[in-house]
């Protein structure tokens, strides 16, 4: 397999007016193409942080991150990122929001804007191109802030717990929506998130990262029965329980170790 | 049964809805009483002003050479209307006014644009935009009409004296609070500065610019007077001075009666416009 992303011995130091502090400690970590990986972890384990790192939004203190074979210097429409709100600019329609990277990258071509219209009919947003923001609910606001970022047609797909704000229901819907949407168009993805089961329904593996400074404690490969199902499907498997329960303990271990040090 | 039932749930409903309608259409016709009620008040307070004034003007219970009174003010209002001196003046008045707003809105946007870019020289520039506010600026008049010589410009730069400070403060510190995940979103497809600025800190600021526009009519107004108080050639100000100076006070209160109005009358449209662009801002 490919390696599309890649952590290379990397430190992060967090500089500010009360002093630094280690957000992340020698982490080495790769992702081929196609992959689906989660980075959960308790709050301090640096895992917003490693997510920043890969966008370019940070440069590392120490060691480098590589994304598509080259050194990441700066966030690129290549790298796509969705954040924990939707941020769509309450001045633009859908459509135009869609298509905000196009227009920052200066490719928004007929063919572009006819394709940013098609993914919004794919995730089920058809008639609302010229609806504002406010008129639509938290759940659809999600699926425009995804087709935005799939828009400039990104090669990887930063997740920064982008459900987290959701209702339960949506947050579901929207899972098996990210999952089948990303799977068709075979894109790599990194999610971040504090919900073990969530990791465990979305991805192919989840690496569970320790706090203070933030590490890796383990990895775990997702049963493939798992993997190739949607994840509210993956969810009502008999297997998914105790996978749940492993990186549970891999997280309480690795809470306890840090509490220590 | 269940179909009688369900037919007398319905009408149970419809009754109820009329009955809220009853309500909602008591409501506003009382509403509409009291707004009404309010207008009444207002003209009989209008009327009740100018007929006391009048009335004391002519009954010399206050001084007359002061106080004159409305029927004179009138009088007088109508004889330069026709002999034409009235509207040039209110011209120029109007029109330095509403440069001065326009231009002083405009300059101190670019100047808060500006410090936002150079962020080491708004740390620099703070202390000293802190005591240029706190400065009451129609002060340097003088300077500007050594500066410039009598004339419209001297006048234009005390209004902007005025308003370009204080715009700049203002529009600088909402710039500072745009949400930093607006930004963030335009920083993670490589905007550049530049397209930060443009896509998100000046539209996010807008309705603020526009509020801003409003609040400077009212200061372009000061500026203007005072500024004519001093060049002493033309416009309200001017006639103002020159009522004062002959102990006219006809020509002084007449000219007020004049700036009140055409006062009015302008943050009237500008709030109209301010409206116009914020509901299109967000409903279009």
């Amino acid at each position: 397999m490919e390696t599309l992303l890649k952590l290379e011995e990397v430190t992060h130091v967090y500089v500010g007016d009360q002093g630094a502090s280690l957000a992340v400690e020698n982490l080495s970590l790769s992702i081929g193409r196609g992959e689906f990986v989660s980075l959960v972890g308790p709050s301090g384990c640096g895992k917003t942080t490693i997510l920043s790192l890969l966008a370019g939004l940070l440069t590392p203190t120490k060691g480098t991150v590589y994304a598509l074979g080259e050194p990441v210097r700066r966030p690129s429409p290549k790298l796509g990122y969705m954040l924990q709100q939707d941020y769509l600019f309450p001045w633009r329609t859908i459509l135009e929001n869609a298509q905000i990277g196009l227009e920052l990258n200066g490719i928004k071509t007929p063919a572009a804007t006819a394709h940013v219209r098609q993914l919004l009919h794919e995730l089920g947003l058809g008639g609302t191109e010229q609806r504002m923001p406010y008129e639509l609910s938290g759940g659809m606001r999600q699926r425009a802030a995804l087709v935005r970022t799939l828009a400039t047609e990104p090669d990887v797909l930063l997740l920064d717990e982008p459900f987290s704000a959701l209702d339960m229901h949506i947050k579901l819907q929207l899972e098996d929506l990210v999952h089948t949407t990303l799977e068709a168009r075979g894109k790599t993805a990194v999610l971040v998130t504090h919900d073990l089961a969530e990791a465990a329904a979305m991805s192919d593996r989840v690496v569970v990262l320790a706090p203070n400074p933030g590490r890796i404690q383990a990895i775990y490969e997702m049963p493939k029965a798992l993997r190739e199902l949607p994840p509210t499907e993956a969810r009502k498997q008999p297997e998914f329980q105790g996978v749940f329960e492993q990186l549970w303990e891999a997280l309480e271990s690795g809470e306890a170790e840090g509490g220590e040090a | 049964m269940s179909r009688n039932h369900e037919a007398g749930r319905q009408k149970e409903q419809h009754n109820g809805e009329a009955w809220l309608s009853e309500l909602h259409h008591q409501h506003v016709a009382k509403e509409r009483k009291r707004t009404w009620a309010v207008r009444i008040a207002q003209a009989v307070l209008l009327v009740a002003f100018f007929g006391l004034w009048e009335a004391a003007g002519r009954n010399k219970w206050i001084d007359v050479l002061l106080f004159s009174y409305p029927s004179k003010l009138f009088a007088h209002l109508w004889k330069t209307l026709l002999d034409g001196t009235l509207l040039p003046h209110t011209g120029i008045t109007v029109l330095e006014t509403i440069v001065g707003f326009v231009l002083g809105t405009l300059l101190g946007t670019i100047i808060a644009g500006l410090l936002w870019w150079f962020s080491f020289a708004s740390r620099v520039l703070d202390p000293y935009l802190v005591v240029l506010n706190s400065m009451p600026k129609v002060a340097l008049g003088p300077l500007f009409i050594v500066g410039f010589g009598p004339g419209m410009t001297a006048i234009v730069a005390t209004t902007l004296s005025v308003t370009v400070i204080i715009t700049t403060l203002v529009i600088y510190n909402r710039f500072r609070e745009v949400d930093s995940g607006y930004i963030k979103v335009v920083r993670l497809f490589g905007g550049s500065r530049w397209q930060i600025f443009r896509n998100v800190i000046l539209p996010d600021s807008f309705a603020v610019i526009i509020s801003q526009l409003k609040v400077n009519v009212g200061l372009a107004w000061v500026g203007v007077i005072v500024g004519e108080f001093l060049t002493s050639k033309a416009g309200l100000g001017y006639l103002i001075i020159y009522g004062f100076q002959v102990f006219n006070f006809t020509i002084v209160l007449s000219s007020l009666l004049v700036i009140a109005v055409v006062a009015t009358v302008m943050y009237r449209l500008v709030s109209a416009l301010e409206h116009r662009l914020t509901r299109k801002g967000q409903e279009e």
